[in-house]
C-alpha cells in the first residue's frame, strides 16, 4: 500500500492565510454552537446535526477548490456550506425556515443549496449524493469543462452500495472527482468497527483503481496540503481520488443522541485534538498570531453569529398559498 | 413503405428507436446510458445500431449498478447534461429508487427552486411474456405516486414515435414506460409523424355510450373490445390517459361527462393504483353526471405466475372489457 501516505509534512502558511483558516473555524464552531442554542429555544426545529470537531475537514478542503468547482455534501453540512462562502445569514435563515435562507426555507438544516457557489446540498440519505457526484463530474467531462467535483461523506456512507457503485464509476469512466471521506469512526451510534471489516478506508481506494490518501483530519493544514495534492493530481490525470480524513465529532450525532454508544473519556481524549486550538498554538508558536488577534477574531466571530441570528429572525415566512410551488418548473417555479 | 394515405407500417420498436435517434440528432447534450444499449444493442434492440451512428459518447454501457447509474444521470442533468437514462426494465428500477424519489423528485424543491432535473428515465415495463414474478411488473402507481416527476406510459405507435421528444421539452425528471410486449406489434403512424406535443389524455376513439378509460398496454385491448362491441350497438369511447402524472382530470371529466359511465382498465395490482385515482377524481368531481358505479378492471392481486393460463387470467382481457362494458349497460336486460 504504498500510497498509504499519512501526509506529514504541514504546509507552509503566511500569517493572513494562517488567520483566515482559524477565523473560518471559529466561524463554524461558534455558528454551530449558537444554532444548538436556537434549537433548545425551539428556533430551530427538525434535525440539527453539528459538525464539532470536524472543521478542519471542510476548511481543509475548500482551500483546494476554485469557485467553478462542484460541491456536494451530507446532512451535517453547515460547515461546509460556511466555508464555501455561502452568507452565514442565508443559512441560519433556512434553519429558521424563513423565504430568506439558501433554500428559500424549504429545505432546513439539512438540506442547504447555492447553485451560484456551486453547492450542491445537503443529502441526507446516507450515501444518496454520491451517485449524483460522478454524474456531475461526468457532465464536465463530457463538456469539457476543467472543474472537479467535491463530494463529502461519512465512514457511515462508505458502507453503503451506492459508495461501491460510485467508486467504480468514478474510476471506469475517470472522471475529475474528489471523494472525501470525513471518518468520524461512528455511523450514528454504530463504532466503525461494528460497521466495517476494513477499518482503514483509504484502502479501499486500491480495489477501484483509485489513488487515495489519509490524513490527520483535526490538522486544517496537513487536511489543505493533501486536497491540494489530490486536486493537483486530479487535473492532471483527469481520474479520481479517494481522500480519508481522519476526525471526530465531538458532540451528539443530533440533538436527539443521548450519546449511549461511547464513554465520555474517549470524547475527552478526542477534544485534545480540538483543530482550533491547535492551529491557534502552531501560529502563536510561529508569531503569525497574538493573544490580542485570536481575541479580536472571537469578538468578530460573536458579531457575524449575531447578525446572522438576526436576518433569520428578521426573515419572513413564506405564505401557505405558495404551499406546491417547486415541485414542477414553470411560471410559479 | 409510404402508402397512399401517407402512413407508414412499423413496430413499436422501430418507433421507440426513431425517437431516440431524433434526440441525439437535434441536441449534442442529449446522450444515452444505460445497462447493455452500446455493444448489445439494447436488451430488446430498441437502441441496436445507434452505437455505430453516435459513438460511445453518446451511447453508453454501463454495468449493473442501478443506483450508480440513475444517479449519474441526475447528476449529469444538474452538470447541464440532457441524459436518457435506461432501465433495462421496471423490475431492476427499484434498486434506483432512492435516486429517482429522495433526488430526482425532490432536488427543485429542496433547494427552493435553484436545481432543475432534466433527465428521462425509460423503462420497459409490463406482462404477458410468462416472466413470473419478478419481471412482469406494472409499477406505474407507484411512480405515479410522487410529486415532483413527470409519469409517461407509452400506449401506442404514435406515441412511441413522439413521446420522448415531448419529454425533452420538460425541465424536470420523466420516467417514461414502455411496453415489451407491444415491441414486434405493427402500427400504422403518419409518414411524416415526429414530437407529440400533447401532454394531455387523448380520446383514441369516440364513443356516446360509456368511457374506458386506460393506458399503456390497456389502450389496444380496450379498443380491441370497443371494435367488438360496435356490432352489439354500444358506441363505446376510449380514452388513454398517457400522462400518469399530473393527471389530465379534464379530459377524462369530458369524457364521462358525454357516456355518464366509466369503465377503468390497468394491469397493475387494484389496491392503490392509478384507477383508484382516477376513480375518486371522478367520484369527486362529477359524481351526478353518472348513471353507474364507476367499475375497474386490473390486475388480480397476486406475484404474477409463471404459467400461461394463470398469467392470462391475473390481467384484464379484451373479454373482461366487453363483459364488464355489456354489464355496467344492462346490455343482456334489453
Amino acid at each position: 500500500m504504498e500510497n498509504t501516505i499519512a501526509i506529514q509534512a504541514a504546509t507552509t502558511i503566511d500569517r493572513a492565510h494562517g488567520s483566515e483558516l482559524l477565523y473560518q473555524m471559529m466561524m463554524i464552531r461558534r455558528f454551530e454552537e449558537k444554532a444548538a442554542e436556537l434549537y433548545t429555544k425551539m428556533k430551530i426545529r427538525g434535525f440539527l446535526h453539528l459538525y464539532v470537531g470536524e472543521e478542519a475537514v471542510a476548511v481543509g478542503i475548500m482551500q483546494a477548490l476554485t469557485p467553478e468547482d462542484n460541491i456536494l455534501s451530507t446532512y451535517r453540512e453547515h460547515g461546509h456550506a460556511l466555508a464555501r462562502g455561502i452568507d452565514a445569514g442565508k443559512i441560519m435563515a433556512e434553519m429558521y425556515g424563513k423565504m430568506e435562507g439558501c433554500s428559500r426555507g424549504r429545505g432546513g438544516s439539512m438540506h442547504l443549496f447555492d447553485v451560484e457557489k456551486r453547492f450542491y446540498g445537503g443529502n441526507a440519505i446516507v450515501a444518496g449524493h454520491l451517485p449524483i457526484a460522478v454524474g456531475m463530474a461526468l457532465a464536465c467531462k463530457k463538456q469539457k469543462i476543467n472543474n472537479i467535483t467535491c463530494c463529502f461523506f461519512g465512514d457511515g456512507a462508505v458502507a453503503e452500495g451506492a459508495f461501491h457503485e460510485t467508486m467504480n464509476l468514478a474510476a471506469l469512466w475517470s472522471v475529475p472527482l474528489l471523494m472525501v471521506c470525513e471518518n468520524n469512526l461512528y455511523a450514528m451510534g454504530t463504532a466503525i468497527r461494528y460497521s466495517h471489516a476494513v477499518q482503514e478506508l483509504e484502502k479501499k481506494g486500491a480495489a477501484y483503481g483509485i489513488e487515495f490518501a489519509a490524513v490527520n483530519g483535526m490538522d486544517v493544514l496537513q487536511v489543505e496540503k493533501a486536497a491540494r495534492e489530490a486536486v493537483e493530481k486530479i487535473h492532471r490525470t483527469g481520474r479520481p481520488f479517494f481522500l480519508v480524513c481522519n476526525t471526530y465529532r465531538f458532540r451528539a450525532h443530533s440533538m436527539f443522541d443521548a450519546e449511549l454508544y461511547r464513554e465520555k473519556s474517549e470524547v475527552d481524549e478526542w477534544k485534545k485534538k480540538d483543530p482550533i486550538p491547535a492551529l491557534q498554538k502552531q501560529l502563536l508558536g510561529l508569531q503569525l498570531t497574538t493573544d490580542d488577534d485570536i481575541k479580536q477574531m472571537e469578538k468578530k466571530v460573536d458579531q457575524e453569529v449575531q447578525k446572522a441570528v438576526d436576518f433569520a429572525e428578521a426573515g419572513t415566512w413564506e405564505p401557505v398559498s405558495a404551499l406546491t410551488k417547486f415541485v414542477y418548473s414553470g411560471p410559479n417555479k | 413503405m409510404i402508402d397512399e394515405n401517407n402512413t407508414i407500417k412499423i413496430t413499436y420498436r422501430e418507433a421507440l428507436k426513431l425517437a431516440l435517434r431524433d434526440a441525439l440528432q437535434k441536441d449534442e447534450k442529449v446522450f444515452l446510458m444505460g445497462e447493455d444499449v452500446g455493444r448489445y444493442g439494447g436488451a430488446f434492440a430498441v437502441s441496436k445500431g445507434l452505437l455505430q451512428e453516435f459513438g460511445h459518447e453518446r451511447i453508453m454501457d454501463v454495468p449493473l449498478s442501478e443506483t450508480g447509474f440513475v444517479g449519474a444521470g441526475i447528476g449529469a442533468a444538474l452538470g447541464g447534461m440532457h441524459p436518457i437514462v435506461e432501465v433495462m426494465t421496471v423490475n431492476f428500477s427499484l434498486l434506483a429508487m432512492d435516486q429517482i424519489v429522495n433526488n430526482a423528485a425532490t432536488l427543485l424543491h429542496m433547494s427552493g427552486g435553484q436545481l432543475n432535473v432534466p433527465v428521462i428515465i425509460r423503462m420497459s415495463c409490463g406482462t404477458g411474456k410468462q416472466l413470473a414474478a419478478q419481471h412482469s411488473h406494472s409499477w406505474e402507481p407507484l411512480f405515479a405516486h410522487i410529486p415532483g416527476l413527470k409519469v409517461l406510459s407509452v400506449g401506442t405507435h404514435e406515441d412511441a414515435r413522439g413521446m420522448l421528444l415531448m419529454a425533452l421539452q420538460s425541465a424536470d425528471p420523466v420516467i417514461i414506460f414502455e411496453y415489451t410486449a407491444m415491441l414486434n406489434m405493427e402500427g400504422e403512424i403518419p409518414a411524416n409523424a415526429g414530437i407529440v406535443n400533447s401532454t394531455n389524455a387523448t380520446v383514441r376513439k369516440e364513443g356516446k355510450d360509456i368511457s374506458i378509460i386506460t393506458y399503456g398496454a390497456g389502450v389496444y385491448k380496450a379498443l380491441d373490445a370497443a371494435k367488438e362491441l360496435i356490432p352489439l350497438g354500444i358506441d363505446a369511447e376510449v380514452v388513454d390517459l398517457r400522462v400518469l402524472r399530473p393527471l389530465d382530470t379534464e379530459t377524462i371529466f369530458t369524457s364521462v361527462r358525454k357516456t355518464h359511465r366509466a369503465l377503468l382498465v390497468e394491469e397493475a395490482w387494484g389496491s392503490v393504483n392509478v384507477a383508484a385515482e382516477v376513480s375518486a377524481c371522478i367520484m369527486e368531481n362529477i359524481f351526478y353526471e353518472l348513471d353507474a358505479p364507476v367499475q375497474r378492471l386490473c390486475g388480480a392481486e397476486v406475484p404474477m405466475p409463471y404459467p400461461k393460463h394463470l398469467e392470462d387470467a391475473s390481467l384484464p382481457q379484451k373479454e373482461d372489457i366487453v363483459s364488464m362494458v355489456k354489464r355496467m349497460l344492462q346490455h343482456d336486460r334489453v
